[in-house]
């Protein structure tokens, strides 16, 4: 039962509660005389404000304060950005309430303080703000264009930094090539549309603050609010209890957190604000969002010479905790699993004035992964190759691991070629190939694709010191401590809190294999700055890879303090000691033992123990891995186009991934399954748009349209297991895999379906809209409207 | 303030409420029944699903007045006497990650179930088409879907078989 848990398909514990509604989401905190709040935002995307007269508001009923930012002026100071890339970044204040102007729809200006939400919602519409707009700034070319409007005035530019790297002789590999592919990919702007929608609640005991809060970040929220709002971080806790999902966009500092603080302190009362799901669609972080121009030279037989990277990725209107830095984790993407001489890569943050972009699932990593794995098919259609086969000509080999790559990484295992014949045969990818030579023949008004993505990502972020050496504001270690309890149960405490990757069930499990205990024995902690006080939080597939470590020495030191204390009860040597399956025997002593739980209790009861070894059985660890890991896989897509609608239909997703060792199988096919769909979402369905005039006009459900269960087909995911030799557990992580890979896949897919009929690209989302206009030969219009071509309904997605 | 009479997993409660209130947040606020949550303000998530006289409704667009006289389910009160097959089934299945969507996802299939005790796959994905939910991919959410849905007609058959 023991010494079996990691590795095993164990059903979640944290289901119990989820599936009967005995869930505590923030918004389900309620303390006795709460107070609620609810904020006036920006129409316009650009405007000055003039005046803002809240005298109105006061007197509503119920009404118990209403503030404008100028209110709060000396008091909200400005959000933190963590991520300064470059010592000229230009960086902006940003006050959590505009204060003299707003820069993209939604922003804050004002809010009320009421008995109920009804009534401070009601009371916003007795708010009179006079604007006086501003020129909009949405397109980002435009941005960076001569005599562009700017965003910030006082900046004198929208751009906010340029961030280069290069290795090799890039003019050399691409002067001569024999082919040289220029392309531009767009990475349209999402919402990531957590499904639990933001929430925070403060409560105020005397100057001390416990903060509730939806966040992904409980540890690294409590030190920035602490910065922020000058409430001391040893008087304020910060709980992140049950989180329904961040996918990235729960890394953050907002406003509203900051807010709630302030207000609770002036008031002297709890506080708690709920977004609705359309003030979310605007005040969320967004994600991806860059124009890529890309250069790639080639030798005939398609061994890849350079690569030249030319982005301009989205910051929005204002730097948000982390979002200098996401376009540059892709900066070490760019070149995928291939071999090059050459690679230079150049990203300039540009303002506009929309939503601040920052992280969303693999940040920096799909887009990256997207734009070489387009390319790497251009490449194959270019030679007459097969996609595969260009892949394999340039792909590190198993043998050649560790392998330091052009963009400076060291992958430390990997093993491509294994992933990719698994995949081949899973999607009986000749047997398809045949199909599509049919269909080509008898012009079938409904063509086959097949897409491929062979990917590799970085994940377990990260080495502290290359954090550092990034001018990240922090490490990337992460804490554990395990406490064996008197009676022998165990509770384990880890700095990495989950929303939704069931952390309860796998530490759990990493627990009792180490200690050798029963898994209902054991009791994850987590979430809670007071419970947990040291951690660097959830994102970036960090939690197994970092954090799951630091559990795993926690318990080995745990073990290594009992073994020591069970040669003093059992009066042997500590060389003699044995642990297997939670007991410390006696080599050459059959009959002698004791279990570990029994050491826990004598050393709680401290009698009898030896010298130098302090009573109660429990450790702390820290690990700060010394790499990152590097999951990796091939994803194939088996699409079908009708060349008269558009329509996309997926008639096959084969995914093998290789996430090193595997500690729970059900929950990382779970977390493959959930990475797919919302890859597979940014390839067909999903856009976050803005009108010419900066209006967003994808707020709801309804117009930003995210996949359902009929929009989706079955995938078939699969796994080969190269131990990440980075850490001694040999995981790599997944959240993020299925994302990062299946972008790509899916526009290759639909893309080889086409060629025949001369089109090499469509933009993203590939509506049926624009795969249709891709055939006639049109540059796919830029959509102004949300759901143009149909929406989901009439794509009829994979059914 | 009309005043209502709702039978709400077993209990029955008398309340004035506001014309507008919705249902989700009379359920939420007014009776602490926090296990129904939101997430959205248009109809679209089906988070908010519940029974209502045993018909599945988005809670978000039905009037806490409309309830007047009624029965209402919610997920709390699903699994009142022990595990529903259906929470059992997205237990064993993995149908959830976060759970947020959960319990609606489970009411709902309840709802689907009960006119179609035996669904095919792309009946489940039709049935469930209402819900949304960010996490799982849906995979598993069907899988868990079609286990619940042999566990409940089970019986029934073994009945059959022994009359
Ligand atoms: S909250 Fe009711 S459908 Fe979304
Ligand atoms: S499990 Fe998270 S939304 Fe469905």
């Amino acid at each position: 039962m023991t010494a079996t848990e990691i590795g095993s398909a164990r059903r979640r514990s944290e289901d119990a509660r989820l599936v009967t509604g005995r869930t505590r989401w923030t918004d389900n905190i309620a303390p006795a005389g709460t107070l609620h709040v609810a904020f006036l935002r920006s129409p316009h995307a650009h405007a000055r404000i003039e005046r803002v007269d809240t005298s109105g508001a006061r007197g509503r009923p119920n009404v118990v304060a209403v503030f404008s930012g100028a209110d709060l002026a000396d008091e909200q100071g400005s959000l933190p950005c963590a991520w300064v890339v470059t010592d000229d970044m230009k960086h902006p204040e940003h006050p959590p309430m505009a204060v003299r102007e707003v820069r993209y729809v939604g922003e804050p200006v004002a809010c009320v303080v009421a008995r109920d939400r009804t009534a401070a919602v009601d009371a916003l519409e007795e708010i009179d703000v006079d604007y006086a707009p501003l020129p909009a700034v949405v397109d980002m070319d435009a941005a960076v264009a001569d005599g562009a409007d700017l965003v910030h005035g006082d900046l004198g530019t929208n751009e906010s930094y340029t961030w280069v790297f290069e290795n090799g002789d890039l003019d050399a590999a691409m002067r001569d090539a024999p082919v040289v592919l220029e392309r531009r990919y767009v990475q349209q702007r999402l919402i990531p549309t957590a499904m639990e929608p933001r929430s925070v609640v403060c409560v105020p005991e005397g100057d001390e603050f416990t903060l509730y809060s939806a966040t992904q970040i409980p540890h690294i929220l409590r030190l920035m609010l602490a910065t922020v709002t000058g409430v001391p971080e040893h008087r304020l806790r910060v709980v992140a209890p049950d989180v329904g999902g961040g996918f990235g966009s729960k890394l953050q500092v907002y406003g509203e957190e900051v807010l709630a603080l302030l207000l609770a302190r002036r008031l002297g009362r709890p506080v708690k604000w709920t977004e609705s799901r359309s003030e979310g669609n605007m005040t969320v972080h967004h994600g991806r969002d860059q124009i890529q121009r890309l250069t790639l030279a080639a030798e005939a037989d398609g061994r890849i010479r350079g690569l030249k990277v030319d982005l301009l990725a989205d910051m929005g209107a204002y730097l948000m905790l982390v979002t200098p830095g996401i376009p540059l984790l892709g900066a070490f993407m760019f070149n995928g699993i291939y071999k090059m001489d050459a690679y230079s890569f150049t990203c300039t943050g540009v303002f506009t004035t929309k939503t601040p972009t920052d992280a969303y699932r693999g940040a920096g990593r799909p887009e990256a992964t997207y734009a070489i794995e387009r390319l790497m098919d251009e490449l194959a259609a270019e030679l007459g190759l097969d996609p595969i086969e260009v892949r394999r000509r340039n792909w590190i080999r198993h043998e050649e691991f560790p392998y330091d790559t052009i963009a400076g990484l060291t992958y430390d295992s990997g093993n491509y070629e294994a992933a990719t014949e698994q995949a081949l045969r899973l999607l009986e990818y000749d047997k398809l190939r045949a199909e599509q030579a049919d269909r080509r023949d008898r012009r079938d008004p409904v063509q086959l694709g097949i897409g491929v993505s062979t990917f590799t990502e970085m994940c377990g972020l990260a080495p502290s010191r290359v954090l550092g050496s990034l001018s990240y504001g922090a490490g990337g270690w992460e804490h554990a401590s395990v406490r064996m309890l008197p009676s022998g149960k165990v509770e384990v405490v880890t700095g990495s809190s989950a929303h939704g990757q069931g952390h309860e069930t796998a530490w759990a499990q990493i627990a009792a294999d180490r200690l050798g205990v029963p898994f209902d024995d054991v009791k994850v902690l987590h979430g809670d700055t007071a419970v947990s006080p040291k951690g660097m939080d959830t994102y970036g597939s960090r939690s197994l890879a970092v954090g799951g470590v630091a559990l795993y020495s926690a318990c080995d030191k745990v073990v290594e303090k009992a073994k020591k204390v069970a040669a003093h009860l059992l009066e042997a040597s500590e060389d003699d000691i044995e642990f297997t399956g939670g007991r410390f025997g006696v080599r050459g002593v059959p009959d002698s033992g004791t279990t570990i739980q029994e050491v826990a209790t004598a050393a709680f009861a401290a009698h009898d123990l030896p010298d130098g070894v302090e009573p109660s059985l429990d450790s702390d660890a820290t690990f700060d891995p010394d790499n990152f890991s590097f999951p990796h896989g091939t994803h194939l897509c088996a699409a079908e186009v009708d060349t008269e609608t558009g329509m996309v239909k997926i008639r096959k997703y084969v995914a093998v991934d290789d996430v090193g060792k595997v500690v729970n199988p059900l929950i990382v096919e779970g977390q493959v399954h959930g990475g797919l769909a919302q890859g597979i979402a940014q390839a067909l369905f999903e856009e976050a748009v803005y009108d010419a005039d900066g209006n967003l006009t994808t707020t709801t459900m309804a117009d930003y349209l995210i996949p359902s269960a009929a929009d989706l087909p079955e995938f078939v995911t699969d796994r080969t297991e190269t131990p990440a030799t980075s850490n001694p557990l040999g995981v790599k992580g997944v959240g993020e895999a299925g994302t990062i890979a299946s972008t790509p896949a899916v526009v290759n897919a639909i893309v080889d379906a086409l060629r025949p009929f001369g089109v090499s690209d469509v933009p993203m989302p590939c509506t049926p809209e624009r795969v249709w206009r891709a055939l006639r030969g049109e540059s796919a219009r830029d959509t102004a409207e949300p759901g143009a071509g149909g929406g989901l309904g009439s794509i009829g997605g994979a059914r | 303030m009309p005043r209502i009479r709702v039978e709400v997993d077993g209990a029955t409660y008398e309340d004035d409420v506001e014309p507008r209130l919705l249902l989700v947040h009379y359920l939420r606020e007014r009776l602490g029944k926090v296990g129904t949550p939101v997430g959205c303000d248009t109809t679209n998530c089906g988070a908010c699903t519940v029974l209502l006289d045993g018909l599945s409704v988005k809670s978000c667009s039905v009037l806490a007045v409309q309830a007047d006289g009624r029965d209402v389910t919610t997920i709390e009160g699903l699994g009142a006497g022990g595990p529903h097959p259906l929470q059992r089934a997205f237990h064993e299945e993995h149908g959830l990650q976060c759970g947020y969507c959960t319990p609606g996802m489970i009411i709902a299939a309840l709802d689907l179930l009960r006119e179609n005790p035996d669904p095919s796959d792309a009946e489940i994905r039709e049935g469930l088409e209402g819900n949304l939910c960010r996490c799982t991919g849906y995979q598993n959410i069907v899988r868990s879907v079609r286990r619940a849905a042999g566990d409940m007609r089970r019986p029934a058959q073994e009945q059959e078989a022994a009359s």
